[in-house]
This record gives C-alpha cells, sequence and structure tokens, in this order.
C-alpha cells in the first residue's frame, strides 16, 4: 500500500465511525396524510389489539356479527376523529378510562365467547369507535390533511377488523377457538392492569 | 542491514500521522443523540416481559401451572390458561391500587411447594379444586408484581409484555407436560414436579422470618 492510500485510509476511517446525531421519531411517513393514518394505527397498540379482539370476536359469534362490525367501527372511529378535531372530545382520562374498560369487556367476551346480540355487539363497536377516535385525534386542527389521515386510519381499521374475524369465521376445531378465548384472556387481563395503573397514576393511553 | 537514521525515524509518527490522529480525536468526540422512543413503547414492553421471568420462585410456579394443566387433560389443559391471567391481573390491580395483602412473599414460595407436590403426586382433584388452587396463587404472584411496577412506564406495553411472558411459560410448562402420554414421560414429569416441590421449599426457607 503506497504512503497516500495510507493517509487517505488512516484519516477516512475515523470519518466514518464519527457519530451523528440520530433524529429518530415517528412523525411522518412522507407519503402523504393517508400513509400517515395507516401508519399511526399501525403503531398504536392501544387500537391495534381493541380492534383485533373485537373482529376476532365478531368472527366467533358469526358472519352477521362480522358484517354489521366491518360497517359500524370505521364510521364511528371516523365520526370520534372528527368530533375531537372540532374540541367535542371529553377529557384525557375519561377516554382512557373507557380504553381500559375497552379492554376488559372485549377481552371478557372474547374468553368467555359470550353469546352477545348482534346489535350489542355493534354497539360495542360504536363505542370502540368513537372513543379512540377522539383518543387519536384529540387535539388536531380541523383541516383537509388531518380529514385525510382519518381516513387512511378508517381503511385500515376496516382491513384489520375483517382480517381478524376472517381467521375466526371458519373456526371449527377446539384448540383453534381456544388460542382464540386465550388471546382474550390476555386482552382482559391487559386491560386490569390498565385500569390498576390509572388508579395509582392516572391518565395513560 | 540498516543505517542508524533508518532505526531513528521508525518510531516517529511524522506531520500525516498527527494529522490523522487529530482527525481521529475530533470525529470520535461524542454528540449528542436525539433519538428516542415515542413514550417510551420499548422500554415498556421489554420490562414487562421481563418481570415475570425475572424471578425464579415465579418461573416454576407458572411452568408448574402448565404441567399440572398436562397432567389433568382436558378441560383443564385450556381452563387454566384461560383463568389464569385473568387471576394474575386481578391480583396486579390490587397490589397497583395498593390494597394491603400481607403475607404474599410466602405464598409465593408456597406455591412453588403445592404446586410441585401436586405434579409430583400426579393428583387429579375435581376441576374447581384445581381452578382454585391455581387461582388463589395466581392472586399472589400477581399482587407481587403489580405491588412492584415502577412509575413512568409506558403501561399498555408493560401489561402486553406481562401477560405475553405469563402465558409463554404456561405454554412452556404444557409443551413440556405433553410427554405425560409416554410411561417415561409420566416419571420425567414427577421428577420435575419434586425438583419445583424442592425449589419451593428453598424458597420458602427464605421468605420465612
Amino acid at each position: 500500500m503506497s504512503a497516500w492510500a495510507r493517509r487517505v485510509l488512516v484519516a477516512g476511517l475515523p470519518a466514518l465511525l464519527a457519530p451523528g446525531a440520530a433524529m429518530a421519531h415517528l412523525v411522518a411517513t412522507g407519503m402523504g396524510p393517508v400513509y400517515d393514518g395507516v401508519l399511526h394505527f399501525a403503531l398504536s397498540p392501544e387500537d391495534v389489539l381493541l380492534v383485533i379482539a373485537l373482529a376476532l370476536f365478531a368472527g366467533l359469534r358469526g358472519p352477521g356479527h362480522a358484517r354489521a362490525l366491518f360497517w359500524v367501527l370505521p364510521p364511528a372511529w371516523f365520526a370520534g376523529g372528527v368530533l375531537a378535531m372540532m374540541n367535542l372530545a371529553p377529557a384525557g382520562i375519561a377516554l382512557s378510562l373507557t380504553t381500559a374498560v375497552l379492554f376488559l369487556a372485549v377481552g371478557e367476551l372474547l374468553a368467555a365467547n359470550a353469546r352477545l346480540p348482534m346489535a350489542a355487539c355493534s354497539a360495542i363497536g360504536v363505542v370502540l369507535g368513537l372513543s379512540r377516535g377522539m383518543a387519536d385525534l384529540a387535539g388536531v386542527d380541523p383541516n383537509s390533511a388531518h380529514l385525510l389521515m382519518l381516513g387512511g386510519m378508517c381503511a385500515a381499521i376496516f382491513l384489520v377488523s375483517a382480517l381478524a374475524a376472517s381467521v375466526t369465521l371458519p373456526l371449527q376445531r377446539l384448540w383453534m377457538i381456544v388460542t382464540a378465548r386465550v388471546c382474550g384472556s390476555w386482552i382482559a387481563a391487559m386491560g386490569l392492569l390498565l385500569a390498576g395503573w390509572m388508579v395509582r397514576y392516572g391518565a395513560v393511553v | 542491514m540498516r543505517g542508524p537514521r533508518a532505526s531513528m525515524r521508525k518510531p516517529r509518527m511524522g506531520r500525516s500521522g498527527a494529522w490523522s490522529l487529530l482527525t481521529l480525536i475530533a470525529l470520535t468526540v461524542p454528540r449528542l443523540a436525539s433519538a428516542h422512543l415515542v413514550r417510551g413503547e420499548a422500554g415498556g414492553f421489554a420490562s414487562g416481559f421481563e418481570h415475570p421471568i425475572s424471578g425464579l420462585d415465579h418461573i416454576i410456579a407458572m411452568v408448574a401451572v402448565g404441567l399440572w394443566g398436562a397432567q389433568l387433560g382436558k378441560p383443564a389443559i385450556w381452563l387454566l390458561p384461560v383463568t389464569f391471567p385473568l387471576v394474575m391481573a386481578c391480583g396486579g390491580f390490587l397490589g397497583l391500587i395498593g390494597v394491603p395483602l400481607p403475607g404474599s412473599e410466602i405464598a409465593i414460595a408456597l406455591s412453588g411447594v403445592c404446586l410441585g407436590a401436586v405434579v409430583f403426586s400426579e393428583s387429579r382433584p375435581p376441576l374447581w379444586v384445581a381452578a382454585g388452587i391455581v387461582g388463589a396463587f395466581g392472586l399472589f404472584h400477581g399482587y407481587a408484581h403489580g405491588a412492584e411496577l415502577p412509575p413512568g412506564r409506558n403501561p399498555l406495553l408493560y401489561s402486553l409484555g406481562f401477560v405475553l411472558a405469563t402465558g409463554l411459560l404456561h405454554a412452556a410448562g404444557i409443551l413440556m407436560g405433553s410427554v405425560h402420554r409416554w410411561p417415561w414421560g409420566r416419571l420425567a414429569l414427577r421428577a420435575t414436579g419434586a425438583a419445583i416441590l424442592c425449589g419451593g421449599l428453598f424458597f420458602l426457607r427464605g421468605a420465612l422470618p
């Protein structure tokens, strides 16, 4: 190796090792508000887990329950988001409490494989959509970009709920149903822990 | 043979070497890293997942529940994993809201002794008795976890990690218990039960004042 190459190497290697300031944060995809909405939903476990749990339950109850949920949950979420943008959302602690209760209730229903009428299942979907839509869009300015973001979020919710319900719809074997019910038990347990946490430390999600 | 001039030059760094050293020092000075995890998600999940598997007294009890479920067969094999996380979360709730539950450490150690003994003896009580035993101990285990919970974590992800780890410990116990169908497997399960019993006695000795 020539002296010149050695100098370049000695000077260049430290340059490669130089630490840069990492600016990691999950704010935007850079692909527009619709995808931002999809990403926001996908990265919010409190949203994803509740949607999946309710869809699994609706799927276990049958095609009628599942179909009703698809047409109720995303519009309710959208309405909740719009209400939040209009500053009509309740206080954060009320939304947090609703989320904890929803985790507990939906998880219990799934764990018990309860026989719930279609109207009641849809009503839970409306409460879930309204409360989580409000929580997601609380404090956001009402403009077209945020409406598009909400639209992307609702599209993702429709897709995820349809996929989750389609997983449990054809389940006939005992162990498959048991697996879905164990998931419900775990989600209910999370709701209980969440509620305890709120009592101890205040609003959380 | 090299001259004296060459041998004197060898240890010297030279101008380019000095510049390289200065460049190295300048470039490797640490800068402020602005990376952050939004609302502490990773920390919450990791700490929640770590909590049930951080203590051997908890691990042996969780695994023993799965082993006993496998020995008891249907419907206990799936009833226990469905009910246990819920009862444990009830205990966690009590611990979080600050309800006093004295003697929880002794009860946790006793759970190892009792569950080890039932696995060792292949006990087959009625389902409600088995669920009651497991549920009562689950309450104390959950209470200990809830009471020890530190503030400043993401509660949802913490709970997710916590419940997932507990469920996986049960699943590990059930999988290990699936050897129950073979004669040698039954013997191995009973030996595992004896080991859990001994572990429980060890922890009981530490828990007693």
